[in-house]
């Protein structure tokens, strides 16, 4: 009788209980999806964080987005900044994986030193580099020091050029990270394959093109999806280096959504903008999510 | 193919000048942090008279003791509470075929794109009212929740490659759910949760955007917020900035040497789930 009433728990023991899902979907409710379903319909009202009163303005908020030339600057910037990241962070970071990936003797200290920089504070090498970038900065000195003196500029101050600098600054920062996801993707490649390749006569660029470039598929994935969906968000390294100056030269959604809230209380305006920035990530992630996974299956 | 030869020696040159690019704005950086205030000469010259002073000065006077104690708390606890909730709902989510199931897990998805920008004004105003701006437990209580999803589908896609036969054997043997968990499924996940840990451990210590708005105007700071203060405060006294940089940097730098191998194959391999 206990063998069979045992057996007979025994049974439902395989299943999990949905009840093993709750704590971690109520605290996910809590902090996600309920501030985030109330952030949606903030969006359509004139809120100013503080007061219960507020009320519902439809679109109001979007359509002062559209004669906001702040908004309209912040959005460009964003997309110019993750574009660029995504573009230049993975093109050195595959370089450097190809280049470790090699029998140099340095391969193994080479790929923990140039990893580093990925797990340090984005805020602290964003102040380093404020500094380094500053007008009498160690990037100007040393470009005085090899001759170079001509090439000397205001890197964050000049409102051309500092977006590029938060560009560069981002691309040291994490070229390493892409590197060892790449590096990953590559240990994968047969070196059967890789040699069959090279008895056969096939140049490396051809090598590379034909056999590696394939086989790296995942590891494109998750290397553009990582930087383009980092560098739609990013706030830190703004917010530490230009300040989303000088004037609104660097702004990003994100920096002009914190200004907008908290230096100037247009809580509803500033969600708005959110929910822009909501968009943009989505449609960024879905669409590359598809297309690459096409591409994945294409290539398997 | 395998020699070592005379173009290998020259990628081998390159390599090193690409890691002396990421060097050198650390050598700068700890230059700086050693050399007296008094020193003005060129920021790549070594220094030639170096000090500790601007090391105790910005212990003294940035409160980055405390900071480093509450980002020390807020990371261990999060990451605790984070791990414990997530590897729990990811075993039903994984095993259970049931509508419910599926719908949970594509609201985990939905958890990975949406982005805390979002979430953050609205959850603001809850923690005002609840009392807990200003306050480190509102930290752990963001985190425990923000990292559910990543963490969740960490695991549900590592536990979904796992055979089920030990957790039938178990509860055959009589086990009941939570102890089949406890005792058969949670070991297992071992390999996925030395990454997550990992992964979410970094996040969150990394982290300024939170709490920056959760905390800014209270004495509770972590490292991240305290170091924004105290460069507002010390604007153009770079030595001594620089100095409370390397402090922040020191405890991450030693844990990752020590730890390099799981902590860049978390970063590798977990990415891939």
């Amino acid at each position: 009788m206990t063998t069979l009433s045992n057996r007979h728990k025994a049974g439902s023991g395989t299943t999990p209980p949905w009840w093993f899902a709750a704590p971690a979907m109520a605290l996910f409710a809590f902090v996600v999806l309920i501030p985030s379903a109330r952030g949606v319909y903030y969006a359509f009202t004139d809120w100013d964080g503080l007061s219960p009163d507020f009320s519902w303005i439809g679109l109001g908020n979007f359509a002062e987005m559209l004669d906001d030339p702040d908004a309209r600057q912040a959005i460009w910037h964003t997309l110019v900044i993750a574009v660029a990241i995504t573009i230049i962070q993975n093109g050195f970071g595959l370089l450097l994986a190809l280049g470790v990936n090699t029998m140099i003797k340095s391969r193994n200290v080479l790929r923990v030193f140039l990893f580093a920089p990925a797990v340090v504070t984005p805020i602290v090498t964003a102040y380093l580099w404020r500094n380094l970038l500053g007008p009498d900065g160690a990037v100007n000195s040393l470009l005085g020091a090899v001759g170079l003196g001509s090439w000397r500029q205001d890197w964050l101050g000049d409102p051309q050029l500092a977006l590029w600098s938060i560009v560069g600054v981002i691309v040291w920062q994490f070229g390493g990270y892409s590197m060892v996801i790449f590096l990953a993707g590559l240990q994968s490649v047969p070196r059967e394959i890789y040699e069959a390749a090279a008895i056969d006569g096939t140049g490396p660029v051809r090598r590379f093109w034909s056999v590696v470039r394939p086989l790296l598929a995942p590891a494109f994935t998750i290397n553009l999806m990582l930087s383009i969906i980092g560098g739609i968000k990013l706030f830190d390294q703004v917010y530490a280096l230009t300040g989303g100056g000088p004037g609104h030269a660097t702004d990003t959604i994100s920096t002009l959504i914190y200004k907008d809230a908290f230096t100037l209380g247009e809580f509803g305006y500033s969600i708005a903008l959110a929910v822009v920035l909501t968009v943009i990530v989505a449609v960024a992630s879905t669409s590359q999510y598809f297309v690459l996974a096409r591409n994945e299956r294409a290539a398997s | 193919m395998n020699r070592y030869r005379a173009r290998t020696f020259g990628l081998e040159m390159l390599m090193v000048a690409a890691g002396a690019v990421v060097a050198f704005p650390v050598y700068v950086l700890v230059n700086l942090a050693i050399r007296p205030t008094s020193d003005t000469s060129s920021p790549i010259r070594p220094t030639t008279k170096p000090t500790l002073d601007n090391f105790t000065q910005a212990w003294r006077e940035g409160g980055l003791g405390g900071a480093l104690f509450n980002s020390m708390l807020v990371t261990t606890l999060s990451v605790l509470v984070v791990l414990a909730v997530s590897s729990l709902a990811a075993y039903p989510l994984a095993r259970a075929t049931a509508k419910w199931s599926r719908g949970l897990f594509l609201l985990i998805m939905l958890g990975l794109v949406l982005p805390f920008q979002l979430a953050a004004l609205p959850l603001y105003q809850t923690m005002r009212d609840l009392g807990l701006l200003g306050s480190v437990w509102a930290l752990v209580l963001f985190y425990s929740g923000l990292q559910v999803p990543f963490t969740t589908f960490l695991y549900i896609g590592f536990m979904r490659a796992l055979p089920r036969d030990f957790e039938d054997a178990a509860a055959i043997d009589g086990c009941r759910p939570l102890e089949v968990f406890r005792y058969v499924v949670f070991p297992m996940l071992k390999p996925i949760t030395v990454t997550a840990l990992v992964l979410n451990a970094i996040s969150v210590w990394n982290d300024f955007f939170t709490p920056l708005l959760y905390l800014s105007g209270s004495d509770q700071q972590t490292m991240p917020v305290a170091l924004a203060g105290f460069v507002g405060q010390f604007v153009s006294d770079w030595n001594l900035i620089f100095a409370a940089l390397v402090i922040s940097i020191v405890p991450i730098l030693a844990v990752y040497f020590a730890l390099q191998r799981s902590i860049i194959n978390g970063f590798a391999g977990g990415l891939k789930g």
